[in-house]
């Protein structure tokens, strides 16, 4: 469904990205796991078209690789941006609304916001608060949902579950399972492996800027390098 | 008795002039908040306004009404057409070049309008409905004292309502925060910052119609004091937020109204009290009155 071809990425000399290829297929779990700098949130930016960048990027089988980011949001691609990013100053349903962006079907927007009440009904209780006054979960659970407010037909989720308490946690990633069983794809960014692995049909290991491994979610669950690096087995 | 007729005189005078400063402030206040760029220019803008009013009413055979409501939209697409031009092209570069390519834009429309307009002052033909002297109790001020407040008002609901109600509104306010983010939503940078410059420029036409009939003296280089005392305006409110500038733009009018008025002294000082007070707020609170507190993004 989406598929990356020797993507790479320079900031200013620096090689963030050194040629890499990914392949999502429709309605999978793909993870990108890695330590801090190795290019995880790069590859989903450029994908969006935030950065600069050479290489393919094929959705469907076409070329999307030198469309504006509006234009790729309109392709059914939607992204939660790493630390959250919600819009602080607008309320939390003009957060919703400003995700459904792209689309103009009144009814079928509100029926969308009231299906991101019933996912997260914390937000529904603030939707007249703004955005910054909420609590960092809360604020997560915003920018899932905001990101829904498109359609997506793919997720890409940068670190959703970077800052947030165990219990929040958990309640991202069983939301990226209800997402799956509605028949969203996801591309998942994580620094926590072992949950992000554990429930990935598919999973890369990135390592400054290049990949270095790659196999089903459980296979590299068992993989003795990743365990020793990324989930702290320790031998 | 006299006294208190007066002051209502100067009083009516002040809110006049504030709301000319309140509605070129917006467009220096709202392409900040959304470019963070000081829009120099716009001083300029606002002279092509009352120009192109000048010779739509002289030279066209349209009613002076129909021009007045035309000439803002046109001068609307011009500001457009600026951004097009001189800042769009510079986006990605150190901010301090856009700053600079405000200023060769200013310089460019002022000798553009000595050239086009010539340089002698011409009398701007004020409609005759417009130009009365209206009495009440024992004060007696031009009508247009009175029209100015209330067109302003009108004009700051509707921008208020755009702004915080419609969508493109809505997208306005996302982008002024987060670029990047915005654009994940689908939205349409260009076309937003586009429609940011039109009303921006359209607001300061109608500020210059108003100018116009309330000063009827047309200079090419007239832009250039409104310009920078509404800009000053713009930093006393907070630039960047929009009730800030129009604030800014009432404490300015009314500040200067009355200076004269109980000081007659310091008449020759008018123009300088704006400077004074951007001084004292620069010292004072940087981030103006209604300003964000400047914090920096992680």
């Amino acid at each position: 469904m989406l598929e990356v071809i020797d993507l790479h990425v320079n900031y200013g000399g620096i090689n963030a990205l050194r040629g890499i290829n990914l392949t999502i297929e429709e309605n999978q779990i793909v993870t990108l796991i890695g330590a801090n700098g190795a290019g995880k949130s790069s590859t989903l930016r450029a994908v969006m078209g935030l950065v600069k960048k050479q290489g393919k990027v094929l959705y469907k089988g076409e070329d999307i690789t030198t469309l504006p980011t509006k234009d790729i949001v309109r392709q059914g691609i939607a992204m939660v941006p790493e630390g959250r990013r919600v819009f602080a100053d607008l309320t939390v349903e003009e957060n919703l609304i400003l995700g459904a962006y792209t689309r103009s079907d009144r009814k079928a927007i509100s029926r969308d916001i009231e299906r991101v009440y019933d996912t997260f009904p914390r937000l529904k209780e603030r939707s007249w608060q703004k955005a910054g006054t909420l609590s960092g979960g809360e604020q997560q659970m915003l920018a899932v949902g905001r990101a829904l407010m498109s359609n997506p037909k793919i997720l890409m989720m940068d670190e959703p579950s970077l800052g947030l308490a165990p219990r929040l946690v958990r309640d991202i990633f069983e939301i990226i399972n209800v997402l799956r069983e509605r028949g969203n794809t996801i591309l998942l960014v994580e620094q926590n492996a072992r949950k992000a692995l554990e429930r990935a049909d598919y999973g890369y290991v990135l390592e400054t800027g290049e990949l270095v491994l790659e196999g089903p979610g459980q296979v590299l669950l068992e993989d003795e390098k990743v365990q020793e690096a990324y989930l702290g087995v320790t031998r | 008795m006299g006294d208190l007729s007066i002051f209502l005189q100067h009083l009516a005078n002040g809110v006049s002039l504030g709301s000319l400063y309140a509605l070129i402030a917006i467009g220096y206040t709202m392409v900040y908040g959304i470019l963070r760029l000081i829009n120099f220019a716009h001083g300029d803008i606002f002279m092509l306004g009352v120009y192109i009013t000048f010779y739509g009413i002289l030279y066209t055979p349209l009613p002076w009404w129909l021009v007045f409501l035309i000439a803002p939209a046109i001068t609307g697409c011009i500001g457009i057409l600026l951004e097009i031009t001189a800042y769009k092209p510079l986006r990605e570069s150190p901010r301090i070049t856009i700053l600079i390519s405000a200023i060769g834009a200013s310089f460019l429309l002022q000798n553009l309008g000595i050239v086009i307009f010539g340089g002698r002052p011409r009398a701007f033909p004020v409609p005759k409905l417009l130009n009365q002297v209206v009495r009440l109790g024992g004060v007696s001020i031009n009508i247009v004292a009175f029209i100015i407040p209330i067109i302003t008002v009108l004009l700051l609901m509707g921008l208020n309502y755009f702004i915080n109600k419609t969508k493109t509104g809505m997208a306005m306010r996302a982008l002024a925060k987060d670029y990047d983010t915005a654009s994940l939503m689908g939205i349409d940078i260009n076309r937003i910052i586009s429609i940011t410059f039109f009303l921006g420029s359209l607001l300061a036409a109608v500020g210059g119609i108003m100018w116009g009939v309330r000063y009827p003296q047309l200079m090419p280089l007239m832009g250039t004091m409104p310009g920078l005392k509404s800009f000053i305006a713009a930093v006393i409110g907070g630039i960047g937020n929009i009730t800030g500038a129009v604030t800014g733009g009432f404490i300015l009018g009314l500040g200067e109204i009355m200076l004269v008025a109980l000081l007659p002294r310091l008449t020759g000082y008018r123009d300088a009290f704006a400077f004074v007070l951007l001084i004292i707020i620069l010292l004072v609170k940087p981030s103006g009155i209604m300003g964000d507190k400047i914090t920096e993004k992680v």
